[in-house]
């Protein structure tokens, strides 16, 4: 679902709501505003850091870092470097295929791409506000191991190696 | 004071901004621009997650949720939280809050991991734009390791956390409201 068919599905069922119930709909914008102010620090938070990380790791020293065809290392910095940023998938992905194009090993950007989707180190105030610190940790952990699983698969597959 | 507290990381990151700026002003807009982007991005996806949510809260019952996705829902429910998961849009983090309803209504835990880990890595809107940018081989081949991977890491987690640990986040989910 993209964002714009999102709005309109969600304006579609306040409508319906509405013509529904106007109290209920009433309690449940309020509900929204609710959890949404409750978790806003968190957010501002995350925003902000994500912009320091992505100022400091400029695409330069990350395509260094994974455009090396290094074996596991190049993998082990890739999960790290994916673990680390929070790049959307719309940037990651072209990103990605030009680091192939300039070189880099299918094993290493698999590893990029899953950590990045999977482990969220600087979500993790906002993960810990709802999960708890020790259920967090534990799964950013395997989410980042699974990565490595998942570039092996992604290496012998596509990289025919 | 209260406030403050609660603010509290996001003033430190405003501050090493700040510093960044005085250092190296490049550097500092360069941050702004990427907290810029963020922003827009947040203002773009966050406020119809959260109306969904209070929608979803308000309209569908516990008992219904429970009998979908609660114990005892086996498969079914496990299908489920995936198709949930993989047509969110957002960021990861826009999904948390939404796996807070799901506990407060009674979902099992295992399916609102699964539900997390669908939403961070199987999501339709990228698989198709992966497979156009990375190749169908790459995004196929990703999809094919991450779904059973993302079931295996839900049950992991949940043989690792004791039922006190698990009452407590749900307790927690519980007074989120």
């Amino acid at each position: 679902m993209n964002t714009y068919s999102m709005y309109f599905f969600t304006i579609i069922l306040i409508g319906i709501s509405f013509k529904k119930d106007k109290i209920k709909t009433k309690k449940a914008l309020k509900k929204a505003w609710k959890a949404f102010s409750n978790i806003l620090p968190e957010f501002l938070g995350v925003i902000m850091l994500v912009g320091i990380l992505l100022a400091v790791l400029d695409p330069n020293l990350i395509s260094n870092l994974l455009g090396e065809e290094s074996g596991w290392i190049g993998v082990i910095i890739s999960a790290c470097v994916g673990g680390i940023t929070l790049i959307p998938g719309f940037v990651a992905f072209p990103t990605a295929a030009m680091l192939i194009k300039n070189g880099a090993g299918y094993m290493q950007i698999g590893a990029f791409i899953s950590a990045l989707m999977m482990v969220g180190v600087v979500t993790m105030p906002v993960e810990i506000k709802y999960f708890g610190k020790r259920l967090t940790i534990l799964r950013n952990i395997f989410a980042f191991l699974f990565s490595f699983i998942v570039a092996y698969v992604i290496g012998k597959v596509v990289g025919g190696i | 004071m209260k406030l403050l507290k609660r603010y509290r990381f996001f003033l430190i990151t405003v501050l090493i901004i700040v510093v960044m700026t005085i250092i190296n002003k490049s550097l500092g807009m360069k941050a702004l621009g990427v907290v810029e982007y963020s922003l827009k991005e947040m203002i773009l996806v966050i406020p119809p997650v959260f109306v969904l949510l209070g929608l979803l809260d308000i309209w569908v019952p516990r008992e219904i949720m429970m009998k979908y996705m609660g114990e005892g829902s086996g498969l079914k429910g496990i299908i489920l939280a995936i198709i949930l998961g993989s047509a969110a849009a957002g960021p990861l983090y826009g999904a948390f809050p939404v796996a807070g309803v799901f506990m407060k209504k009674g979902v099992k835990f295992s399916n609102v991991l699964i539900f997390i880990g669908a939403w961070s890595t199987t999501k339709i809107p990228m698989f198709l734009f992966e497979m156009s940018a990375l190749g169908t081989p790459f995004a196929l081949t990703r999809l094919l390791v991450d779904i059973p991977g993302i079931i295996l890491i839900a049950y992991t987690l949940c043989m690792l956390i004791s039922k006190d640990e698990m009452n407590d986040i749900y307790r927690k989910a519980e007074l989120m409201e």
